[in-house]
């Protein structure tokens, strides 16, 4: 009973956790290069209608993936005419870019609004997926959840230890320094916003093909916006953000939990439970914030002309 | 880079994102000749989410159907408040006499549209508040529940159902409590597990609760959310058993563990209403449906319902109609051991509003 109970929980927060964990992924990587977006939630949502769609005509959940970092990376170029080459305001840009996202994810997923695919299919690990709580928390998954924590792993490694991402993060600290020291802040930040964009799309992905399994407008439902908070929660750190995306998912899957076994708590009150405890740990944890963000942070590079 | 190009990004921008959100789908087609009637309807989500919405708008598409020369103006994702009344200001410069504004949210813009427009008829569903030129229109669903207690009741295996609620609100909490109810008549060892989201659409949070309900041993699973798909889904695909809401066609996604559904059928009282509104007969009133209305239909019983449970439904179906039974009979105790109802006593249809708890058996939270 136990087992059954926390076997449940475990595996419903690391479900709703990763589309949060590779959404956090992306903005920290944009965030690095000095790029906030808010527009996050829009690129989930091309990203999730682009899977969906995509594996509704095609039948093949794999394609759907592809289309859906595809589309999100895209998108956020756009994004990345506006505040690097045009020079916008990134936060008005982000907003624009998120409304423009509900939009047009909405149009484009208008005709495919209860279309029946399979989705992401499970994949078990054989003998370890039938180990009793823990087979079913780590080992009975779909292909982007394996993939999530070694993904945080490897972008934390791109970012710290190679030459790419010590070029990446010089443009956040400083992009004039780092032209001067012969990189190109463009080049770097719209690397940069490509990539989160494809990590943005797939957290999409995950949530229209495996979490959900279906299509609806606004379906991210602010995931987005929290993304962008989870990275000052894990102080611009991909590895960190494991645990923040752990946490918050966690946190949903258990007041629903709770609710499901009857503790008499409010339902109000619950709702609330991931953003208490998300505001709980940052006053115990918070602290060295502001220090943690990269120092031209929202700024817009002037060039050097 | 001057500053105007820039003013010209984020104006292009803001333009863009401007027209994008509104999202405004006309389904009005261009008649050669002068329509008979125009009716307009205001729609607050998607019309294919085989839930509130899709019931709305089949029905308007069956009028349009049942009479010919009436034309539909339909528009889909309209926020409650300002821009709602634009887009009702919109439709009646097309032309529209009849305005279904489908969302309860609607109401307030409609009664403030409707004294500038007194020539124009409102029909509001759910609506609390009238005007000489608005009626309201509903059906009264705790029966229907109770039915569904009845088919659910029989065909469960764990005793165990679920239900994935948007909010604890009067008329969901008087639901459940009616699907309990029914239930226990026909299984009392059974209980009725309710899980709220907080919000009417969060696909990805209803297939976590579904799948926290499951986890329980629930293997009965309701939904009354905007759209049922992730639900009933999220059921067929753990082998459990589901209940349908709001749309006749939800059985399309979940064939195997179907039990039935409570459908909105709204054809033929929207044709009603525009052939009084054309003949001229139309008045403001309340109607609230019931079992007997042509508008609250119960859905085919899939393969999971034994024979048994589909004659028990039907007879207590019978029953409510007649009026030889209420949902709501006392004695009746809530979940936390208060009495509610003495025995005797019946709760009135008309204070569903006022029901604020949960009964015995039902586990879950009323606030």
């Amino acid at each position: 009973m136990i087992g059954s109970i926390l076997g449940g929980f475990l595996s419903g927060a690391i479900h709703s956790g990763t589309p949060l964990l590779y959404a956090t992924l992306g903005e920290v990587i944009g965030e690095r290069a000095g790029i906030v977006n808010l527009g996050l939630e829009g690129v989930m949502l091309m990203g999730a209608v682009a899977g969906f769609t995509t594996t509704v005509l095609t039948g093949s959940a794999t394609l759907g993936v592809l289309a859906g970092g595809l589309a999100g990376g895209l998108f956020n170029l756009l994004f990345g005419f506006f505040v690097i080459t045009r020079r916008a305001n990134q936060l008005a840009s982000g907003l624009a870019l998120m409304f423009c996202g509900v939009g047009l994810s909405a149009i484009l997923g208008a005709p495919y609004i209860g279309s029946r695919m399979e989705g992401l299919k499970e994949v078990r690990i054989p003998f370890l997926s039938d180990l009793p709580v823990i087979g079913r928390v780590l080992f009975q998954h779909d292909l982007l959840v394996y993939l999530a924590v070694p993904a945080a792993i490897a972008i934390g490694w791109l970012l710290f230890n190679t030459r790419w991402g010590l070029g990446l993060r010089a443009v956040g600290e400083n992009p004039t320094a780092a032209f001067a020291a012969g990189k190109n802040p463009y080049r770097i930040q719209y690397q940069a916003i490509f990539i989160a964009g494809v990590l943005g799309g797939i957290a999409g992905v995950h949530l229209s093909l495996s979490l959900a399994k279906t299509w609806a407008e606004w379906m991210t439902a602010g995931r987005g916006f929290v993304a962008v908070a989870l990275v000052i929660f894990s102080k611009w750190h991909p590895v960190r953000a494991i645990s923040g995306a752990l946490l918050f998912g966690g946190a949903i899957a258990l007041q629903l939990q709770m609710q499901a076994l009857g503790v008499p708590v409010s339902p109000f009150l619950l709702d609330m439970l991931p953003y208490l405890l998300s505001l709980g740990v940052l006053v115990v944890w918070g602290g060295a914030g502001r220090r943690a963000a990269p120092g031209s942070l929202g700024r817009v590079f002037q060039g050097t002309e | 880079m001057g500053k105007k190009n820039f003013k010209m990004g984020m104006g292009f921008l803001a333009l863009l994102s401007a027209l994008m959100f509104m999202l405004v789908t006309t389904t009005s087609a261009r008649a050669s000749s002068e329509p008979k009637l125009k009716v307009g309807i205001l729609h607050i989500g998607s019309i294919a989410d085989a839930g509130y919405n899709q019931a709305h708008a089949e029905g308007a598409q069956i009028m349009k159907k049942n009479l010919p020369g009436v034309e539909v103006i339909g528009v889909e994702n309209v926020p409650e408040g300002a821009d709602a009344e634009r887009v009702m200001e919109n439709m009646i410069k097309q032309g529209a006499k009849l305005i279904i504004p489908a969302s309860f949210g609607y109401l307030d813009p409609a009664l403030r549209v409707s004294k500038k427009y007194p020539d124009i008829k409102f029909v509001h569903p759910g609506g609390y508040k009238r005007a000489p030129n608005l009626g309201t229109y509903w059906a009264s669903t705790p029966e229907a529940f109770y039915l569904m207690g009845i088919a659910a009741g029989k065909t469960t295996k764990t005793n165990k159902m679920g239900y994935v609620v948007a909010l604890p609100i009067s008329f969901f909490l008087a639901n459940i409590n009616a699907f309990q109810i029914g239930a226990r008549s026909v299984n009392p060892s059974v209980e009725t597990r309710v899980v709220f989201t907080g919000t009417f659409l969060d696909p990805g949070k209803e297939a976590t609760a579904a799948n926290a309900l499951l986890d329980q041993g629930v293997d009965v699973l309701g939904v009354i959310v905007d759209s049922p798909i992730t639900v009933v889904q999220t059921a067929e695909k753990r082998n459990a058993y589901s209940v349908g809401y709001h749309y006749l066609g939800v059985q399309k996604f979940a064939p195997k563990g179907w039990i039935s559904g409570i459908a909105f059928t709204w054809g033929e009282l929207y044709t009603r209403f525009a052939k009084q509104v054309m003949d001229g007969t139309w008045k403001s009133e309340n109607l609230l449906g019931n079992l007997s209305s042509d508008y609250l239909t119960i859905a085919p019983f899939g393969p999971a319902v034994s024979a048994d449970a589909a004659k028990l439904v039907n007879a207590k179906k019978q029953e409510f109609i007649s009026g030889k039974s209420q949902v709501f009979q006392g004695p009746i105790k809530d979940n936390k051991g208060v009495e509610r109802l003495k025995a005797g006593e019946v709760w009135p249809m008309e204070n569903l509003g006022k029901m604020d708890f949960l009964i015995e058996g039902v586990i879950g939270q009323a606030r």
